[in-house]
């Protein structure tokens, strides 16, 4: 199971959705997905990553128009039955009435491989998700984290031209989430199978993403690498729901931005009425007001034990907020000097 | 006071009631059983008495048929309409549950309007064959009495059951693979078994007690209420009456018993 570039490539064209009732959840969307890469799905509740997914699936098609492509093959009226894709649930939902070995060798039942290599093949499953010791085990009887990976090798033991998740660790526990995060991204990689993954937390987009759709009221916002999401939003509500970012809004002269703390450079920036830009809090270094070009005071501190977070007044119109080092010694009232290094502004289309 | 004294006390009174409506006629029923002429044979005359013991095993016959049928009408039809939305979907369940508002009395009145020997079908199949089709007075009519009233109370079971299915579980189903058989299957069908077993277990005992609808009917096969009725009122033999009635009685107590402990193994096993 290591060999990469497993599945297929994946095309959507002009998909949109229109539920009975004549709301358009889902506006036409065209999206390439290369094989064996790993996509993520982000946006906020609501914003139609799941119906995105069902299309892929096959468990609903889109409006009249759009059409769905496995390795350039029209699959649109293909159900998901026909299909071959790996299905991973945010409630897993496993079968009752089988054991966690019923469940994972059931689609190799239903492909009628017979009964020793499909022992085999269920071996191999648990061994490769780390749950090879609850092979007779009822379902009722797992914990969350062991539900997760049984529903996990049950989708990809018929090696699925894609796997589909949708929030598969959102009924876990932090802690948890995090620990199968990581065996996640280990097992996508090994797999090499192209993957679409839901999920409205932002870490785990980051961590599991080769690159990461990030969707809006049934839009895509932006695609592209996380450091490109998270570096180089396309516009304000990426910048927003990614991170934490300051929004500043201020009048433009050539590269400066004027600001009611004093001035600041962007590059590419042009003269215009007023722009709007960015920039992140770990950007943003604190340094003596003398002679600094934008100034601001401290507002508030709070010690994170790996950063300190403070946040800054009268520098921009609204406070901005500031990730400076753990052993900066600043107090609340000070006045400082802010300094953001070349290229980490980024102006925004709002 | 401890609060097992608590609770001893709280249940005092229906250990009361029901002692003194329930355990007592009971015992008297058992006792007068045993008080004919022959004893604590009577019992033991259930089986051997050609009679009785034909009524018996026609009843349950006819009890087990009942529910077997009504489990396969109900399932299909209760799975269909909870499933699709169709116009008029609300007047059919309507329609469908309807049954449940009339006693068996009348359920056997409609049984001989529509079987007996002035009855619809009789007059389709002789304008259709030139024979007259009359089953309403034989145990036909009995079994399609009991259909009637038996499919509407199990439909509402099942369809409350289908409702509370998870469509997750069937997509993932799909997602493996398996095509609507399939599906049904390994995913529906073992999902509804605490219902079939619930349902069931009160459509057999419904059956076996039914006496309405025999009653109108005045049918050729001797249901075992019938035979307990026609021994207490025409030959006046009570204790013969008595013990057939606990005969009766054990044997649906006993297929509630068994399915009880199967629903509660299978609803461990389905989690
Ligand atoms: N069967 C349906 N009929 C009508 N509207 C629907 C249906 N399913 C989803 N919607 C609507 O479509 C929109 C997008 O739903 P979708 O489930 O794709 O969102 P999502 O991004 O997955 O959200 P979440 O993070 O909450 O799961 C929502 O406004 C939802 O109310
Ligand atoms: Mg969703």
């Amino acid at each position: 199971m290591t060999a990469n570039g497993k599945g297929v490539s994946l095309r959507l064209e002009n998909c949109a959705k229109t539920y009975p009732g004549g709301i358009q959840v889902l506006s036409p969307m065209t999206l390439e997905i290369a094989r064996g890469e790993t996509v993520v799905l982000l946006g906020p509740s609501g914003c139609g990553k799941t119906t995105t997914l069902r299309i892929i699936a096959g468990l609903i098609q889109p409006d009249h128009g759009g059409r769905v492509l496995f390795d350039g093959v029209d699959v649109t009226s293909v159900p998901i039955e026909k299909r071959n894709v790996g299905m991973v649930f945010q409630s897993y939902a496993l079968f009752p009435n089988m054991t966690v070995a019923g469940n994972i060798g059931y689609g190799l039942k239903i492909r009628h491989v017979p009964k020793a290599e499909r022992r085999k093949r269920v071996d191999a499953m648990m061994q490769l998700v780390g749950i090879d010791t609850l092979h007779d085990r009822r379902v009722d009887q797992l914990s969350g984290g062991q539900r997760q990976r049984v529903a996990l090798a049950r989708a990809v033991a018929c090696q699925p031209r894609v796997l589909l998740l949708d929030e598969p660790l959102t009924a876990l526990d932090a802690s948890l989430r995090d620990r199968l995060r990581t065996d996640l991204n280990q097992l996508f990689r090994s797999l090499g199978i192209t993957t679409i993954y839901v999920t409205h937390d932002q870490g785990e987009a980051m961590a599991l993403g080769d690159r990461i759709v990030v969707m809006t009221k049934g839009t895509i916002a932006q695609v592209g690498t996380p450091d490109e999401i998270y570096f180089r939003p396309a516009n304000r509500f990426v910048a927003e729901f990614i991170g934490a970012a300051n929004i500043l809004e201020g009048p433009l002269q050539s590269e400066v931005m004027l600001l009611p703390g004093g001035q600041l450079h962007i590059d590419g920036g042009r003269t215009g009425d007023t722009a709007v830009a960015m920039v992140r809090p770990e950007a943003i270094g604190i340094v003596s007001p003398d002679g600094a070009s934008w100034t601001g005071r401290i507002q508030t501190k709070i010690f994170l034990g790996d950063r300190l977070r403070l946040t800054v007044a009268e520098a921009a119109t609204s406070a901005i907020v500031v990730d400076a080092s753990n052993r900066l010694v600043v107090q609340v009232g000070d006045r400082v000097g802010l300094t953001v290094p070349n290229g980490s502004v980024r102006l925004l289309t709002s | 006071m401890s609060s097992r004294m608590f609770v001893a006390l709280c249940l005092a009174p229906l250990l009361i009631v029901a002692a003194a409506f329930f355990v007592l006629p009971l015992a008297r029923l058992v006792v007068v059983g045993a008080s004919g002429p022959d004893g604590a044979a009577a019992y033991l005359a259930i089986l051997t008495e050609p009679r009785y013991r034909e009524s018996l095993v026609a009843t349950v016959i006819l009890a087990v048929a009942t529910t077997v049928a009504t489990l396969i009408t109900a399932t299909i039809v209760g799975l269909f309409v909870q499933r699709h939305d169709f116009p008029g979907r609300s007047v059919l369940v309507a329609l469908l549950t309807f049954p449940l508002a009339l006693p068996g009395v009348v359920v056997g009145f409609m049984i001989i309007l529509l079987a007996g020997r002035q009855g619809l079908i009789g007059e389709v199949a002789r304008a259709l064959t030139g024979q007259r089709l009359v089953f309403a007075y034989a145990a036909g009519g009995l079994f399609l009495g009991y259909l009637y009233f038996s499919i509407p109370r199990v439909i509402l079971t099942i369809m409350a059951s289908v409702e509370k299915l998870d469509p997750q579980v069937e997509e993932a189903a799909r997602a493996l693979g398996a095509g609507a058989w399939a599906v049904h299957r390994d995913v529906i069908l073992p999902a509804l078994v605490p219902a079939f077993i619930a349902s069931g277990a009160i459509c057999f005992a419904t059956a076996m007690g039914a006496f309405g609808t025999a009653f109108t009917l005045a049918t050729r096969t001797d249901v075992l209420p019938m035979v307990i009725y026609t021994e207490f009122t025409l030959n006046a033999n009570f204790a013969m009456a008595a013990a057939l009635s606990v005969g009766l009685g054990i044997v649906t107590w006993a297929a509630l018993a068994v399915s009880r402990s199967a629903a509660g193994t299978s609803v461990a096993a389905a989690g």
